[in-house]
């Protein structure tokens, strides 16, 4: 089903949203039911605020860049929703679920437990900065444990599947090697992989080429761009690849002190960033390119 | 009279061996019952959960704060009067697990602490279930490190099955005091008995060491 596109009332209430964060009107099209939705949310560790009330809903197959400053709540975002971090204040919705909250008995919107979380959160697939795999499996191993335990598929049928994701991010000559022998890049590859067999409907990269050598980073954009072309995937990343958010991305919000300070079209933050903290933040990264 | 009397040391030799059967039983079953419960034990008080880590933690710490032989006296001289009455081998092999589970509790907690939690995260990422997670890809990582613990704890099991001797269990050590009250003679059984604990010491020691190198090759 194609979602229409938002109305300009959608975007008055996008505008709306983000408005806290004094971010200009979006003039990107969005949709009515956003496939995530970040509602009122607050994260705090101790007295530092790392989500201040942050609005954002993200539309079904949109890429959205997410930059900033260290410690702007760029990561946590992307944790909030994988569950990895609790919110404290705020809902987040993950289609028509709430991943955070239920209903129940009486309708009432309660906590979720962890059937419920488990349940919503198995639309989520997370590509982490340090790769997170499985030292002790093979690739391919890494890529059926979850398909095989989580979503009961058949052994040889995951195996199958799992060669098939290893040869579409290039690793199909790899298939029986253990993490610790492949190069960071091809670690990063597997992860995809690994993330992908679990059929995800919106994906979540956290910095995927930070620990990687520059010549390394390349072959992992690569993957991700191929994903991007070839699949109708919702993507999330938190990246310092400039020069990727600008010719990946459908959005580029730009987080500043746990809110979207601004945000917009590659374009419109690149090329004409209206807000004085952006524009000083994009200068710095220049520099230090 | 000699000093070591070897045709007695021959002469009690066999009901020696005899014995160290029970011994070497009690501490595998008894090893058998400490990794599997210790584990058990682990787990629960790593839990988030209060009901589950609350009971592990005081189990824990309050069989590894008392001594070992007051605990099978106990077992086997109270337990009676409350209706449960086992026999001395079952209390011996009861206790002397239930003991090293408590301390093999905390080899686990160590191994899974030293998992790093970028580990967790993952299996939360791919939504595998706390069972899955546990089986197929924490245990296997925690088990690793925590081999030569393990495997000290169990040369020291063993070396603790003549306490069971307290209960009448016939172990070696307590088939050596029979046969030395029997023929007044002690320096004979005691030193066999002595001879038999270092080499099953060394003998598990090579084992463990075995296990170790060919986990690490894998």
């Amino acid at each position: 089903m194609t979602l229409p596109l938002s109305t300009p009332t959608d975007l008055s209430r996008r505008s709306t949203l983000a408005s806290q964060q004094e971010a200009p009107a979006m003039q990107i099209p969005t949709p009515s039911r956003p496939i995530v939705s970040f509602q009122d949310v607050t994260k705090s560790y101790g007295s530092f605020t790392v989500l201040d009330h942050l609005n954002l809903d993200v539309a079904p197959g949109e890429k959205v860049a997410i930059i900033g400053p260290s410690g702007s709540g760029k990561s946590t975002l992307l944790r909030v929703l994988m569950t990895l971090e609790g919110i404290d204040q705020g809902q987040i919705r993950v289609e028509d679920d709430s991943l955070t909250h239920m209903p129940n008995r009486n309708g009432v919107l309660v906590p979720a437990n962890d059937r419920h979380i488990r349940r919503v959160r198995g639309k989520i697939g997370m590509v982490f900065q340090s790769f997170n795999l499985f030292p002790h499996m093979t690739a391919l191993q890494n890529v059926i444990e979850a398909p095989v335990q989580v979503l009961g598929m058949n052994p040889k049928e995951a195996r199958e599947r799992a060669a098939d994701l290893l040869e579409l991010v290039g690793l199909g000559n790899k298939l029986d090697h253990y993490p610790s022998q492949l190069s960071g890049g091809q670690q990063q590859r597997v992860a995809i992989a690994r993330a992908l067999a679990m059929r995800p409907k919106v994906m979540l990269f956290d910095e995927v080429t930070s620990a990687l050598d520059p010549e390394l980073c390349g072959e992992v954009l690569n993957v991700i761009r191929k994903l991007g072309a070839e699949h109708n995937l919702t993507m999330l990343m938190v990246t310092h690849q400039m020069g990727f958010a600008r010719e990946f991305a459908d959005r580029v919000c730009f987080f500043y002190k746990g809110q979207i300070h601004e945000q917009g079209t590659p374009a419109q933050i690149f090329e004409n960033p209206q807000q004085e903290r952006t524009c000083a933040f994009l200068s710095a990264v220049k520099e230090a390119n | 009279m000699t000093l070591f009397d070897w045709s007695y040391a021959a002469q009690i030799l066999p009901d020696l061996l005899r014995a160290s059967l029970n011994t070497v039983g009690i501490t595998l079953i008894g090893f058998l019952i400490a990794i599997v419960l210790g584990l058990f034990l682990a787990i629960g008080r790593r839990s988030r959960k209060f009901w589950l880590s609350w009971p592990a933690t005081a189990v824990i710490e309050f069989i590894r704060s008392t001594p070992l032989l007051i605990q099978v006296y106990f077992l086997y001289y109270v337990l009676p009067n409350y209706g449960l009455s086992l026999t001395a081998m079952q209390v011996g092999i009861l206790g002397i697990g239930l003991h090293y589970a408590c301390y093999i509790a905390e080899v686990y907690r160590s191994g899974l602490d030293a998992v790093p939690r970028a580990q967790w995260e993952a299996v939360t990422a791919l939504n595998i279930a706390p069972y899955d997670a546990y089986r197929n890809i924490i245990l296997p990582q925690a088990l690793r490190p925590i081999v030569p613990p393990l495997g000290n704890y169990l040369v020291a099991m063993l070396k603790d099955t003549p306490v069971l001797s307290a209960i009448t269990v016939v172990e070696i050590m307590q088939q050596a005091k029979n046969i030395g009250s029997e023929h007044f003679r002690y320096l004979e059984p005691i030193t066999l008995v002595g001879l038999f604990f270092l080499a099953l010491s060394l003998a598990l020691a090579y084992l463990v060491r075995r296990l170790e190198t060919r986990m690490e090759l894998r």
